[in-house]
């Protein structure tokens, strides 16, 4: 039973999800993902991930693959021919910048899907907004509550946390019909989209 | 005040909804602690020492006679008969169930409230001056602004899961009452020279663990922008917020390490891609919301009313509570008034549901039906005609809501502390308490005079004791509880953070300690010189000196 809720054209409903999630191996490099040292790796382009990981990552040699930013960017090379044929995702951690996958993508519409893993339930700095227009998924710690906010934030799909169930989580991205300030999904604040008498 | 339309309405349904099946599937299981806590935080409802806590949303302070009356109903069904308004103008129960939250919220509905926002790590409750809209000194009113930012803020997508809490205030007078500077956001507004309404923006203010006095990021916003230019810092501080740890989570944290100069370019630049997009407010949504908080159909009178000083020449104690608890309003022959909920020995903020039943009555028979709560914990009655000035009194003393202390030492700012709020180090009720009995003298307190004291039981200050003139902080040393002093902490334009004086006190040297402090600024005063002005003149050393004395207190 697939966990993945999808928005098209404006309806979510339970779908098969046909992409592959590439992992990085596992590192035994201590992981430095505390949200103060973030800064720091903007500022001095620090990596959290090592160049052995990316070179170990195995990519199925067929079929489409969602993989990571670095290896997206270290490994452009081995995924021209299948990035042109729309195979190739890419999935961010939650602390990677994007300007970092600009820099390498700069039309990001090339790419069919985005995902953004979401570390800790509670993390809300995914919550940003981007300018794409494809498929932009949240995955990892993905819980109903949660979705409502993921949607107005862009979010196209949500791979629903393996342990909950995705029929469930479906009604709540209608918790509220007319929210009020403008975002993603919705870009006029609601003084703008209905006439408020006094 | 505003009310709300359907669109406002459905939205508070909806939460109550969405909030009853949260808790519908915490009770069942289906949602841990961990999963739980961030929904139930976001809904005001703490899991403190005794029961659930439940902060309940007063937008800027503005509340209805019939909100109170609904509140005073509420804490009587689900609580024990009374309520605590907080420094952040909201009131919070002590004692609800867990079951019954879904309950009051929806109760809470039927009147235009809800308990949105009122904690967890996302946009608070936004906060103002108590006199919004009467004050002599006020250049713009507020409240429209208020009421915009509260609606854009309520489930802000973006905003839901912030690094740390996120306060903002708006203040619109020369004399600065709503704490702009010690908030995450200040938004203080003012008349440009082209007398347009404009915003000088203050950010990473904060009092808690570190408290800092914010800096301007803007001095001048034209008020369209009000919303895009919030969305930009809020967006700048969610992204490179520190995570890891909560006490450095704060803004005041990442401004202070970026710096004010690094942290506007950043802002400002986030801001290109927000300025002039559809969060822009209109002149429509501005007219529309201000309509709502239009001057009250007030009578044309005399500035001078003769009952009135009769009364004040005749009554001393009349005249002494109109000292203190009433203030100057803008319309000729009206005052505003306070009702102190601060009677001595009892918890500073603390009112019964008869009391609220009692000041909603007060306020539709001499208020036209509404009153605010302020940041000092008191409510007051904004529109009172002064010939109604001394039938209010007696009404209000009859209910123990007339003590003449406000803005004297015993009108103490305090929070909940280690009674009931599982953070606290340290209890502060029992501390106002004995210095409240302490001086029990209304006369030398009168001789006093003007003086803030403030109370907190722990480093998150939420009785603000680093702007307190004097400021005391349970702290927490081997496991017993210690209270720290400081002195020369001041809120308003001049605001500044208190000293510590020396090595902290037993709860039982607390009542001496601030009478020996009180005795070095009755000994060194200078006429018409208030505590404060003392303090910033001699400084904190011959305090200190007379307060740890050989052989006397905390020797």
């Amino acid at each position: 039973m697939s966990n993945l809720i999808k928005i098209e054209n404006g309806i979510a409903a339970v779908a098969t999800d046909d992409w592959s999630l590439v992992q990085l191996p596992e590192t035994h490099v201590e992981e430095r993902k505390q949200a103060g040292k973030v800064v720091l790796f903007k500022l001095t382009g620090e990596s959290t991930v090592t160049e052995e990981q990316i070179a170990n990552t195995v990519i199925p040699a067929t079929g489409k693959v969602v993989v990571p930013l670095s290896v997206f960017v270290e490994r452009n090379n081995e995924l021209t021919e299948r990035i042109a044929k729309g195979e190739v995702g890419v999935w961010l951690a939650t602390h990677e910048l994007l300007e970092y996958l600009i820099q390498q993508q700069a039309n990001l519409n090339q790419l069919p899907i985005i995902a953004i893993f979401v570390e800790r339930f509670a993390d809300g700095r995914i919550f940003t907004r981007y300018g794409y227009k494809n498929e932009l998924r949240a995955f990892g710690d993905v819980l109903r509550d949660q979705l409502f906010f993921l949607k107005r934030n862009g979010f196209t799909s949500f791979l629903i946390r393996k342990d909950r169930s995705a029929a469930e989580a479906i009604a709540s991205l209608n918790d509220f019909s007319k929210p009020y300030q403008g975002a993603v999904d919705i870009p006029e604040p609601v003084f703008r989209r209905y006439h408020r008498g006094a | 005040m505003y009310k709300y339309d359907e669109i406002d309405q459905q939205i508070v349904d909806e939460r109550v909804a969405q909030y009853r099946d949260q808790v519908r599937r915490y009770l069942a299981g289906e949602l841990s602690e961990d999963e739980f806590r961030p929904l139930r935080l976001q809904n005001g409802l703490y899991i403190q020492r005794h029961a659930p806590m439940l902060r309940i949303a007063v937008p800027y302070g503005m509340l209805s006679s019939k909100q109170l009356r609904k509140l005073g109903d509420i804490a009587k069904k689900y609580d024990k008969g009374y309520g605590h308004f907080s420094t952040r103008q909201n009131l919070q129960l002590n004692w609800p169930k867990l079951e019954d939250t879904p309950d009051i919220l929806a109760e809470l509905a039927t009147v235009q409230m809800h308990a949105i926002q009122t904690s967890g790590n996302c946009i608070r409750n936004i906060t103002t001056d108590q006199f919004v809209g009467i004050a002599p000194d006020e250049v713009i009113d507020p409240r429209a602004m208020a009421e915009i930012i509260r609606q854009w803020s309520t489930f802000h997508p973006e905003f839901a899961l912030l690094p740390r809490k996120f306060k903002i205030a708006v203040s619109g007078t020369k004399q600065d009452r709503a704490i702009v500077q010690a908030h995450d956001i200040g938004l203080e507004f003012y008349q440009d020279h082209h007398n347009r309404v404009a915003v000088r923006v203050w950010v990473g203010g904060g009092l808690g663990r570190t408290p800092i006095l914010g800096s301007v990021i803007r001095e001048h916003l034209e008020w369209q922008h009000a919303l895009t230019y919030c969305e930009a810092i809020i967006r700048v501080y969610n992204l490179h917020g520190r995570r890891d740890n909560m006490f450095k989570a704060r803004i005041k944290i990442l401004t202070k390490a970026l710096g004010i100069n690094e942290f506007r370019n950043q802002v400002e630049a986030e801001w290109t891609y927000l300025k002039d997009g559809p969060n822009t407010i209109t002149e429509a949504e501005l007219a529309r919301v201000a309509k709502h908080f239009e001057a009250m159909p007030y009578e044309n009178l005399p500035a001078h009313d003769a009952g009135f000083d009769a009364a004040i020449a005749s009554n001393p104690a009349f005249a002494a509570w109109v000292k203190r608890c009433v203030h100057a309003h803008r319309q000729p022959g009206y005052r505003a008034v306070t009702l102190s909920l601060k009677p001595h020995g009892k918890a500073p903020g603390d009112i019964t549901s008869e009391q609220m039943w009692a000041v909603a009555d007060l306020a539709d028979e001499f208020s036209f039906g509404e009153l605010r709560s302020s940041h000092e914990q008191n409510l007051i009655l904004a529109d009172v005609k002064l010939s109604d000035l001394f039938k209010l009194w007696e009404k209000a003393r009859a209910q123990g809501l007339a003590t003449p202390n406000i803005g004297l030492l015993t009108d103490i700012i305090c929070c909940p502390g280690g009674d009931f709020c599982s953070l606290a180090n340290a209890k502060s009720i029992p501390i106002a308490e004995a210095i409240q009995m302490k001086f029990d003298d209304l006369d030398y307190l009168h001789d006093i005079g003007d003086i803030e004291l403030n109370i907190s039981g722990c480093m998150n200050a939420c009785g603000h004791h680093h702007v307190g003139h004097i400021g005391i902080l349970g702290v927490d040393k081997d496991g017993s509880e210690w209270y720290q002093v400081t002195i020369g902490g001041k809120q308003g334009n001049d605001a500044s953070l208190g000293t510590v004086i020396g090595p902290s006190f037993s709860a039982e040297e607390m009542p001496g300690v601030v009478e020996k402090l009180i005795e070095v600024y009755l000994r060194e005063r200078t006429p018409e010189e208030r505590f404060i002005d003392t303090v910033r003149r001699i400084g904190v050393p011959p305090f200190k000196a007379h307060v740890y004395a050989k052989d006397e207190v905390g020797a």
